[in-house]
């Protein structure tokens, strides 16, 4: 019973998670959403680009998609973000004035979905059936238009679950960025919540931030969950009457 | 459908190989305009490949093009496959857009045509095909015979001067082969000039103006219908047709 009690005073203590409440909602799920969303944005538009070179007749462009993808998915998460958000950040100072970490952050956690997010829209272009893009091509459509109108919109269709279990690792990894130090301002949902827990010596902050990265987390993979469905059974259409089924009722009523 | 001025086509000695595999050796295929060219031959020897080498989808190695007597191999074969209808065995129908827009999707992406001018364009090809009922469902909820009907449609649309049928009713279960055949000799009728590799002796028979039997990628014999299918000269044609027939 009394270690029961412990437990529940560690990670349940109600009051600490009422004291640190404010914060994690007003300062913290407002820059996780902004570290998540904005590199979710830039990935997704970098990873089509890799996409595309990924695919491309041109064997250089093949390569450099090849070189990056392994490089960025080969390295720990945290290694690229030190590297880049530390490294890069003197540079970005001297340009711009601004001594927040959360551009260069947000550049790295960039850099690495769209290495994830590239092989994921590649796979979903090349799975589109060859016959696509020869019929594409036969209506007088070039390459080009064929790869925008015809198969990249199939392609990507295909891999929008895949994608949006992107999006929900981008929106956990994000929490990496306090290692490149961050103002009270500057905090998010993991960084509020673990100084909480620190100065009082109690997890039940890290607990609530945790319970809000759910509340990110858990509608997005039950979106998945509908996409996936939904793609597998196809959109519903309303069931017509069948006109000869109709007649055949009629002579059996005659 | 209106009558062309033009849609005489000519393959001059087509070449085309895939590394040491010499698919093409050397054909020559002529199709007067209003008239319909059918090419048979087992499978393997090359008739899908030569339409695809006919409207540029694949270039030729060696050999000339001519539409209308002029050589179109120097032109931009975007250009020349919009003077090309095109239905393929498998249809190919864009899935994730509706009937109406399959139909009317290079209309307004190549011809610039007004959005609402292209959906009435695109629904009259559809009456013409007897879809207009389905213009706004997806091809996914159509018969084998409907969406190849849908693809008919498509190719229509650009207002083709050549039509190419490559086995446009292999793939579709027996009872839905009659519709699609019905319409392409329809076509054949109202004067569209058509190129129609099949399978469907009967067709080539009774509707075709010349018959081209291929093997091995080479003409082996050439000619009205009547004299191959009732007088065939070659060994080989005579056992394709003793195998087919």
């Amino acid at each position: 019973m009394n270690a029961l009690e412990q437990l529940s005073q560690t990670f349940f203590d109600w009051g600490a998670m009422a004291a640190v409440l404010p914060e994690l909602l007003a300062v913290g799920l407002r820059n996780t959403l902004i570290l998540a969303l904005s590199s979710g944005i830039i990935g997704t538009f970098l990873g089509m680009v890799l996409a595309i070179m990924g695919i491309s007749r041109n064997r250089l462009l093949r390569w450099v998609a090849r070189i990056y993808t392994d490089i960025f998915r080969g390295v720990p998460a945290v290694v690229i973000i030190l590297l880049i958000g530390i490294g890069l950040s003197p540079i970005y100072r001297q340009a711009t004035g601004s001594t927040s970490p959360f551009p260069m952050g947000i550049l790295a956690l960039s850099l690495m979905a769209a290495a994830y997010i590239g092989e994921i829209f590649r796979s979903g272009i090349q799975s589109v059936e060859k016959g696509q893009l020869e019929a594409s091509r036969a209506l007088g459509f070039s390459y080009r238009s064929s790869m925008q109108l015809v198969v990249v919109p199939q392609g990507v269709r295909r891999v929008l679950p895949a994608l949006v279990n992107q999006f929900i690792a981008l929106i956990k990894e994000s929490s990496l960025i306090y290692f490149l130090g961050l103002l009270t301002s500057e905090r998010e949902l993991f960084r509020i919540g673990n100084d909480a827990a620190s100065t009082t010596g109690n997890l039940s902050p890290l607990i609530a931030s945790a319970a809000l990265y759910l509340c990110l987390t858990i509608p997005l993979t039950h979106l998945v969950n509908y996409i996936d469905n939904r793609l597998r059974v196809g959109k519903r259409e309303k069931p017509e009457p069948d006109e000869l089924a109709a007649k055949i009722g009629e002579g059996a009523k005659a | 459908m209106k009558t062309l001025e033009s849609g005489t086509l000519t393959g001059r000695d087509l070449h085309l190989s895939f590394g040491s595999n010499h698919v093409l050796r050397g054909i020559d295929l002529h199709v007067e305009r209003g008239t319909t060219a059918s090419v048979i031959g087992p499978s393997g020897s090359g008739k899908s490949t030569l339409l695809r080498v006919l409207n540029r989808l694949i270039e030729p190695d060696k050999g000339d093009i001519l539409l209308d007597g002029r050589s179109v191999l120097k032109d931009n074969p975007d250009e020349l496959r919009r003077r090309i209808g095109m239905v393929f065995q498998q249809f190919n129908l864009f899935p994730h857009k509706t009937v109406v827009d399959n139909v009317s999707l290079a209309l307004r992406k190549l011809r610039k045509m007004p959005a609402d001018e292209a959906r009435e364009k695109a629904l009259a090809q559809l009456d013409l095909v007897g879809l207009k009922h389905k213009a706004d469902v997806r091809p996914g909820n159509l018969s084998g015979g409907q969406q190849q009907r849908v693809a008919i449609a498509r190719a229509l649309a650009m207002d083709p001067e050549v039509m190419f049928f490559d086995e446009a009713t292999s793939a579709l279960d027996p009872e839905l082969v009659k519709g699609v055949l019905a319409l392409m000799a329809d076509l054949a009728a109202a004067g569209m000039t058509m190129v129609v590799v099949t399978h469907e002796m009967g067709f080539s028979r009774n509707v075709s103006d010349t018959v081209t039997f291929m093997d091995g990628g080479v003409v082996v014999e050439s000619g009205p219908p009547a004299a191959l299918f009732d007088n065939p000269q070659t060994p080989r044609l005579k056992s394709f047709l003793s195998d087919v027939l």
